[in-house]
């Protein structure tokens, strides 16, 4: 603690920031693509449709062929691995597509969560065995930044402190390793909304593990103005009997980052953690318009709340695929606004914007 | 870690956060006139003045009986435990003197400093009694003696081994565990770690040490359920050290500082109060106002907590003669009044400065 031996040149850390700034430029948020093999299976049988390769490909092919309209709403793609090599169908790669709008390409890094023996179910993330070498690859290949989601769930007994603090090691370790490969690391700490518990819980936990994911970033002397953050929202439980207002989640949720993000962090991406589409623009709106200060940009990272509405109109089928297209872009224009605190809502309650995409132990 | 059991209701809490937002209102900041007896010799001692009770409690009325204007530059003054029970000449005690003024009495808390076996000369703090539990009731007398807000200094040093993970460690479990006391009480804890200027180490190294030192501080306030919106910091500047042979400017100091605290600070801490370690009043006041001239953002109050630097041309123009009281009064007020200013960026320096503001206030190795 004594000596700094910098991690980092001022022409790296100037990189850096620019990235991250260019991601959460006012307006724009990201598009969180990232889902695994897996996770693509439940979306896809959700809608019908087998979880093939191709279809995975024609699939993301519907989102990134949106207009020159999603420019000003979105900064930045979170692919997967396999997507990060997918073209299509006229060859071009899927990387170049989102490049040549401007948008700054995401890379998932982590390889999936473990169990923390001796912990009532708790685990920590997995991946850093050859991530230095593997960021390397994936700068060459395009990103210019990357995703690791640690989970954490809240229970009579948990999180434990083990949890908070091996999980806070991890993504300040994955954090370190990216900045040295010229990688904006998105840092998740994603506590899941599963449980009855109320919100003040929530926030109190988020509080705690917040906390100890900022004093492990500053122990790995991790360079804050060149990370950004993907929490949860501070929310309820999913089956928690009181109900809140989009106003008491702002409230709570901008409490909690002001007591523990440092104002250097450029930006917080919520993720959406099954809300659905229209509560998660609605909260994040909410949030832009809470009267608390706001030292960073307070933008979206939605996967399901961006996605929902394109892959029910899809099912599938190339003819729906300019439908499906539009269905995206309408909500990323919404997430935009809702970013810049200008979103006045849909009036519409019902139809796939209103569904939760809850999934249980996400 | 997995349930909340709140340490203040929210009536507490407003109570906290309505005196610290009173304290760093806009254009104000802090009179530390907090001196223990030993310290004040040594101000004393330079103006050839006997380390009385009686002359102490004098020069204490000279900056309290200040005109109540001199409210807009200060929002709080902290008080050494002797003082908190003077009275001034007309018999009224020194904290209804300053409360008349609209301005918050703080207490300084702590008994000083104790060594940490096994280390490089480093410390820890210790408080005034016995045990944590006679802090306790030390608090709550405060309180009912007029306090609203305490003081306790931890300090740290920099060299080629120091400061040590021990002593980072121990400091900011020490701070968090009296700021969760103080708030108990009702009292807003000012958290002071300071790191000495001692040394010839540059303005980075400054800056990378502050950085690990408050980045520790808060996890600890967190770990301590400590409530951030009814604290305070009162951190050193970011500055090279003392026999540091390369010079930095205002504006170096600034960015530097600035970048730190943005680092580590949470935004729900009202107001950074900084202490002047040594600078000369002109320093102090050049520095601060360069902080809030600097283009970064700033979403905390960046204002002072200075001691000798607001003190020293006013101790030059008293010498210790009751006939330069006014003298005395109106060399304080007009450094209060630069502070202010600098407060908001606004202190443009005009003419020349005098003597005893561009005298290095530089004590080596300094314990209050």
């Amino acid at each position: 603690m004594t000596h700094q031996y910098p991690a980092l040149t001022a022409e790296q850390k100037k990189e850096l920031s620019d990235i991250a700034l260019r991601i959460v430029a006012p307006g724009k948020g990201i598009l969180a693509a990232d889902e695994s093999v897996g996770s693509m299976a439940k979306r896809l049988n959700q809608i019908g449709v087998e979880n093939t390769e191709e279809n995975r490909r024609l699939y993301r092919q519907v989102l990134f062929s949106a207009d020159s309209r999603v420019k000003k709403c979105i900064g930045g793609v979170i692919f997967f691995h396999e997507t990060m090599y997918q073209k299509a169908d006229d060859g071009t790669p899927f990387v170049q597509m989102i490049k040549d709008k401007g948008i700054v390409v995401g890379i998932k890094v982590d390889k999936g969560v473990v169990p923390l023996a001796g912990t009532d179910g708790e685990t920590t993330t997995q991946g850093l065995d050859g991530l230095s070498e593997r960021c390397a690859q994936y700068k060459k290949d395009g990103a210019d930044f990357a995703k690791w989601r640690c989970v954490l769930k809240i229970s009579d007994n948990t999180p434990s402190a083990l949890a908070i603090m091996e999980n806070a090691n991890v993504l300040a370790r994955y954090a370190s390793i990216c900045q040295q490969n010229g990688i904006v690391p998105i840092v998740e700490p994603e506590i899941l909304p599963d449980g009855d518990h109320d919100l003040k819980r929530c926030q109190y936990v988020t509080e705690k593990v917040l906390a100890a994911v900022y004093k492990a970033l500053s122990d790995h002397h991790v360079y804050l103005e060149g990370t950004l953050l993907k929490p949860n929202m501070v929310t309820p439980g999913h089956s928690c009997p009181t109900k809140y207002s989009p106003e008491e989640i702002a409230m709570a949720t901008v409490t909690a980052l002001r007591r523990t993000v440092p104002p250097a962090v450029p930006g917080v991406t919520f993720l959406s953690g099954g809300q659905s589409e229209e509560e998660a623009s609605i909260n994040l709106n909410a949030i832009n318009t809470c009267p608390l200060a706001r030292p960073w940009a307070l933008t979206f990272s939605y996967g399901r709340a961006l996605q929902a509405s394109a892959l029910s109109a899809w099912r599938g089928q190339r003819d729906n695929a300019s439908a499906a297209t539009e269905e995206f872009v309408k909500r990323a224009e919404v997430n935009g606004l809702a970013a810049l605190g200008k979103y006045e809502g849909s009036g519409d309650e019902s139809g796939a914007a209103a569904q939760s995409l809850y999934v249980a132990n996400h | 870690m997995t349930h909340q059991f709140p340490a203040l209701s929210p009536e507490q809490k407003k109570a906290l956060s309505d005196i610290a937002q009173r304290i760093v209102a806009s254009g104000k900041g802090i009179l530390a006139a907090d001196e223990s007896v030993g310290t004040m010799g040594n101000r004393l001692q330079k103006i050839n003045v006997e380390n009385t009770e009686e002359n102490r409690r004098a020069f204490r009325e000279i900056l309290f009986s200040s005109d109540a204007s001199i409210n807009q530059s200060i929002g709080g003054v902290i008080l050494f435990h002797e003082t908190l029970y003077q009275k001034d000449s007309s018999g009224k005690p020194f904290p209804v003197l300053i409360k008349e003024k609209g301005i918050v009495v703080g207490i300084k808390l702590d008994k000083g400093t104790a060594p940490l076996a096994g280390t490089n000369g480093e410390t820890t703090i210790q408080g005034k009694e016995k045990s944590k539990y006679d802090d306790d009731k030390r608090c709550a007398q405060y309180k009912k003696d007029g306090a609203d807000f305490g003081k306790w200094r931890a300090v740290l040093k920099i060299t080629s081994t120091t400061p040590s993970q021990l002593a980072i460690q121990e400091n900011a479990n020490t701070l968090a565990r009296y700021a969760s006391i103080c708030q108990q009480h009702g009292l807003v804890p000012i958290v002071e770690p300071e790191i000495l200027p001692d040394g010839d180490h540059d303005l980075q190294r400054c800056q990378y040490v502050t950085e690990k030192v408050l980045a520790a501080v808060y996890k600890a306030l967190n770990d301590h359920h400590v409530y951030l919106e009814g604290t305070l910091l009162k951190p050193n500047m970011v500055t090279a050290g003392h026999s540091c042979p390369k010079k930095y400017t205002p504006q170096d100091v600034a960015v530097a500082t600035v970048t730190t605290l943005l680092r580590t600070v949470p935004a729900a801490v009202p107001g950074i109060c900084f202490l002047s370690g040594g600078q000369s009043e002109e320093e102090a006041s050049l520095n601060l106002n360069a902080m809030n001239q600097s283009p970064l953002p700033k979403p905390w109050k960046l204002t002072f907590s200075y001691g000798r630097a607001l003190q020293a041309s006013a101790l030059a123009a008293w010498v210790g003669k009751s006939e330069n009281k006014k003298a005395a009064q109106e060399a304080f007020r007009k450094r209060a009044q630069i502070n202010s200013l600098a407060c908001r960026g606004q202190y443009v320096v005009s003419g020349k400065t005098d003597a005893a503001a561009m005298q290095s206030l530089f004590t080596a190795s300094y314990t209050y």
